[in-house]
């Protein structure tokens, strides 16, 4: 729907991260106190400013930033609108981001948004009638092209399979529902086979959000570098980069936010990335906030590299290096390596390869965007909340809110299609 | 004699009685105009009223002090809440009527309304002023004059009947048809279409032998269509229950050559919900057999209606037929089925008020509008009788959307869809169907009748004490209290240390109702059915919630109105497709627009700039 002018929506309006800089766009009405929940203060409209941006949660800082305020009407979308001239790294923007998505009336903002706001205000000036009709086709054709080229169409007859499936399950619930006093429609039955149905829907759903993204594709493999300080962190990851991206030294505690480097390796994306060192005690808060990130980090990695002891291993698939190799004792356990020497790169490479074929979609495979995965995920969770209910009401109204979402996906699908599948499968009527 | 009024209603069925008693009601002078007094609030089909979907309808039009549910418990002589063990969101209210009480009743209700007079007499045609209405031509030369006329004229426009090879012109049988009103309605324009119903035999049940069926009495709870009849009035019967056999399906087969229904006579699409025992027979012949329901007509009528075979098969395949059955052997038939083909107006040529767009004055309510069933017919009676009169009258429409009732879910899809087979109301049209429900309609639209002058004096005071004694538990619900407070009060719930209010620890099992009424005395001091309408809010409160952003959304785009001579073709891009179903259903919102199958979100932004820019 594109009239839904009360949120205000945000979105990264410059290119993918890293960049030299990533502009934030926020539009809406809760502009203004978004700007003044980050920056901590609204500044002179139209007009440049420096401002250290802090997560309002925590008051933890996010990035020093430029900032543009841009009170409406006369903006591009014609609302209140915010800009902030972010440093580019994909942490900065995420983190940024996040703030945001807590603030209350604020949401990411849907693909093409901004432009129909722009429309709908008519600040858009668009002549031809037909270069609008082009540019309104052109959007939803762009994402349907890129959705295919992922999915080289499996995704979407995967959807069509699942629309069938929820029409067929939705057909049953309404028809025990609107017609339990015919005799054609047996009431018992007929809720196990919905609640069967459900469950078996529910599981083929969850097993395509398993799969890997589309994130994974473009982004590439997330690979984290941990351990305890100074064991040899961004000694290895400049190693692996081939480059100085990360600040070596002696000193423990030397990096203190994430580092994030993306690599292609033998055609393969992966984004490394260099953390903090974790330790029990940070020196200040810079560092404590630090330590926060790289378990973030971790949590969210797809590969780790632990440089520390195997006893503190942080997950049970974490490739173990026994760094600083050529100083280190000889019968240290993991993966003997030496950035200095090289001793043992080959063999982690080789082995972060064939780690992340197996992450990435294979040939002939197709992969979800974040926003289909959202789309997926929300008739999933409808699905579950669905198959837990003993109610047949409520299981019908989350059958009608998973069908709402795979509509949001696909397109259209009215309660009359519903109803052809309930009247071809029950023979109704007294 | 009288010849001009406010409003002039032609057709006296469900939809025109309602129509007549709303526009009496809101103060204009109305003629209730029929070929036959004796008609008037005549069942033509079934003689049920309510059910899963239309019980809701009826609560909804008796919420707005419509007639026909307190004519229908003026002469229920079986209840039943369908549904009776799932939320109260789909139980739906049905009751069997004596045909004779229920049309009594009507008259009795239609006399006692001021400013309604019943005119005997045939529409031959409108008559026109410009493009508006001015009046009705009779047939006997005659004319009544009126600003706002109400077609309710059923399936007698174009009526065909056909039973066998037998034809006949009319809409039901024994009557004429209203031919040359729906010819002149094919000239001013209106687009027609064609619709199919059909009904069963009608059996003379003294040859049933009752004894050897299965038997459904009458419920025993009490409760009542609606609120305004205290108690039951009549003694209840019970109805009976076979089924079709091989023998039977064998017979309908071997008939089927000379059925209207597969020789191509009838071109109109029949209801998929409400098929011939034909169509069963032959879409479904997997089936063991189907299920019969022997409805009684009367408390003092030998006639039986034998609900589930609906046929226009000739008269002796039929009694072939029926004496198939189990407990029918005997059985004679005194009127046999027949379908009936009929016009039909294409309501998208209408607005949210049932009005003409094209011919202004002109409202259109019940079959003509290509619905089936009295419920669905009574409904938009109502809808339309309240507009004609305000129209007469200068007042403004009354318009309830999809959110407020399923009067207004109908009405939405209809004049936004349109039909293509005869319209029934099912709870599963209804997006907000868990605050639809049919127990609570008159808290819903009792406001909205009594803001727009339709509520009696009687009603009006209930409503009034309903709405004092409502708020007063909810000032008593809306309590605070901690789950450590409600642990002591003897609830076993989770101490997860939040405080709820009353309202919301409702929903809660561990919090059982004879400690909600001790803790709100308020709510244990209420009518028994106040009591259960607010329970059952606080049970499905969570879900009503989630469902308000989706409202709110409608809402707003509702406020996004689209010019009538609004041009969709002026907007490059739109499919042809597209643009037939708009102008066909002229969306007057952009909420409209969106409902129209087929309309994609590119589509409405770009409708959206249109009209946006037009208002620039």
């Amino acid at each position: 729907m594109p009239d839904r002018f009360d949120d205000t929506i945000y979105a990264l309006s410059s290119g993918a991260p890293p960049a030299g800089i990533a502009v934030i766009r926020v539009s809406g009405p809760q502009a203004g106190f978004a700007l003044e929940a980050l920056a901590r203060r609204v500044p002179t409209p139209r007009t440049a400013s420096l401002a250290l941006l802090r997560d309002p949660r925590d008051d933890a800082p996010l990035d020093r930033a430029l900032l543009l305020w841009l009170p409406g009407p006369a903006t591009v979308t014609g609302e209140d609108m915010v800009e902030l001239h972010c440093h580019g790294g994909r942490a900065v923007v995420a983190a940024v981001e996040d703030a945001l998505s807590a603030l209350p009336g604020l949401r990411r903002a849907e693909a093409g948004e901004f432009t129909r706001r722009a429309f709908a205000h008519g600040r858009m000036d668009l002549n031809a009638v037909e270069g609008l009709s082009d540019l309104l086709a052109a959007e939803t054709q762009g994402q349907r092209r890129a959705a295919l080229l992922m999915a080289e169409g499996h995704f979407s007859r995967r959807i069509d399979g699942w629309r069938a499936a929820l029409l067929d399950l939705s057909a049953m619930a309404e028809a025990a529902l609107d017609f339990s006093d015919e005799d054609d429609v047996p009431d018992s039955a007929i809720e196990a086979r919905i609640g069967d149905g459900i469950a078996a829907l529910a599981r083929e759903v969850g097993t395509m959000l398993a799969a890997p993204s589309a994130e994974r594709l473009r982004d590439g493999v997330r690979v984290v570098l941990a351990g305890p300080p100074n064991a040899g962190k961004s000694t290895l990851l400049n190693a692996l980069v081939g480059r100085e991206a990360a600040i070596v030294s002696d000193i423990a505690g030397t990096t203190r936010d994430r580092i994030e480097v993306p690599v292609a390796i033998g055609g393969m994306a992966f984004l490394f990335t260099d953390t903090a060192g974790l330790r029990g005690e940070a020196g200040d808060a810079i560092e404590a906030i630090g330590i926060d990130r790289a378990h973030a980090a971790l949590a969210a990695a797809d590969i780790i590299l632990w440089l520390g002891d195997a006893a503190d291993l942080p997950r049970a698939d974490a490739i173990l290096i026994a760094a600083q190799c050529d100083r280190a004792a000889p019968d240290r356990p993991g993966l003997r390596l030496s950035a200095r020497t090289g001793e043992g790169m080959d063999a982690l490479v080789a082995l972060l390869r064939e780690r992340s074929a197996a992450l990435l979609p294979g040939e002939g495979d197709y992969a979800l965007h974040r926003r289909q995965r959202e789309g997926v995920a929300a008739v999933r969770d409808h699905l579950h909340a669905a198959g837990a209910q003993s109610d047949l009401l409520v299981a019908a109204e989350e059958l009608r809110l998973a069908r709402a979402a795979i509509d949001a996906l696909t397109g259209q699908a009215g309660t009359e299609d519903m109803l052809d599948r309930l009247f071809a499968g029950f023979c109704i009527g007294k | 004699m009288r010849t001009s009024y406010d409003v002039i209603v032609v057709g006296g069925g469900h939809a025109g009685c309602e129509a007549a008693a709303a526009a009496a009601r809101k103060g204009a002078s109305v003629a209730l105009l029929t070929f036959d007094r004796q008609t008037v609030g005549a069942m033509s089909c079934n003689p049920a009223i309510g059910g899963l979907g239309k019980g809701h309808l009826v609560r909804e039009v008796d919420a707005l002090d419509g007639l026909i549910g307190r004519a229908a418990d003026a002469a229920a002589i079986h209840y039943r809440m369908l549904n009776s063990s799932k939320g109260a969101a789909v139980q739906g209210p049905r009751i069997q009527a004596d045909r004779t009480r229920y049309r009594a009743a009507i008259h009795a209700m239609l006399d006692a309304q001021p400013g309604l007079a019943i005119v005997e007499g045939e529409a031959s045609a409108l008559i026109l002023d410009g493009e508006a209405v001015a009046g009705v031509a009779l047939a006997d030369g005659g004319a009544l004059m009126a600003p706002a006329i109400v077609l309710a004229t059923g399936t007698f426009l174009g009526g065909k009947l056909f039973r066998g090879d037998e034809r006949e012109t009319g809409g039901r049988v024994g009557e004429r048809a209203a031919t040359r009103l729906g010819e002149q309605l094919r000239a001013v324009g209106l687009p027609i279409a064609r619709l199919k119903t059909g009904t069963p035999p009608r059996l003379d049940g003294r040859a049933i032998d009752w004894a050897r069926l299965e038997t459904q009495p009458s419920d025993g709870e009490g409760w009542t269509m609606s609120p305004l009849t205290p108690a039951r009035i009549l003694p209840q019967l019970a109805c009976a229950i076979t089924r079709t056999n091989d023998r039977t399906h064998q017979i309908i087969r071997d008939g089927l050559g000379r059925s209207p229904l597969f020789s191509g006579a009838i071109e109109g699409r029949g209801p998929r919900y409400c098929p011939s025992i034909e169509d069963k027979v032959l879409r479904f012949g997997d089936r063991d057999g189907h299920q019969i329901f022997l409805e009684p007509e009367g408390l003092d009528d030998p006639l039986v209606y034998p609900n589930g075979i609906s046929t226009s098969l000739p008269t002796d395949v039929q009694l072939e037929m029926v004496r198939s059955l189990p407990g029918l052997e005997q059985v004679e038939i005194v009127v046999p089925g027949y379908a009936v083909e009929y016009d039909h107006v294409d309501p998208r040529a209408l607005d949210a008020t049932l009005e003409v767009r094209a011919v202004p004055g002109l409202f259109c309510a019940g079959q003509i509008n290509g619905t089936t069933g009295y419920e669905e017919a009574a409904a938009q009676g109502l809808v339309a009788g309240v507009n004609a009169a305000a129209r007469a009258r200068g007042d403004v429409a009354m318009i309830l959307d999809r959110a407020s009732s399923y009067i207004g879910v109908m009405i939405d899809d209809l004049v936004l869809q349109g039909v293509t087979e005869p319209y029934r109301m099912l709870t599963a049209r209804a997006e907000y169907r868990l605050r639809l429900r049919a127990d609570n309609a008159e808290t819903r639209l009792g406001p909205v009748g009594l803001a727009h002058g339709i509520i009696g004096a009687v009603r009006a005071a209930r409503l009034t004490q309903r709405a004092m004694q409502r708020e007063l538990i909810e000032a008593d619900m809306a309590r605070p209290m901690s789950a450590s407070e409600l642990a002591r009060a003897g609830a076993s719930v989770r101490q997860d240390g939040a405080r709820r209010s009353l309202f919301d620890w409702a929903r809660f099992p561990e919090v059982d109702k004879a400690l909600l009424l001790d803790l709100a005395p308020a709510l244990r001091d209420a009518p028994a059915d106040l009591r259960a309408e607010i329970l059952e809010d606080a049970h499905y409160a969570p879900y009503l919630q989630r469902q308000d952003a989706e409202i709110a959304e409608l809402r707003r785009n509702e406020r996004v109105l689209i010019p009538g001579d609004f041009d969709f073709r002026a907007i490059g891009g739109l499919s042809t497709e597209m643009i037939e179903r708009l102008d066909a259903a002229r969306p007057d919102t952009l909420a409209a627009a969106a409902r129209i199958r087929g309309i994609t979100p590119a589509a409405l932004a770009a409708i959206l700039v249109h009209v946006r820019r037009e208002a620039a």
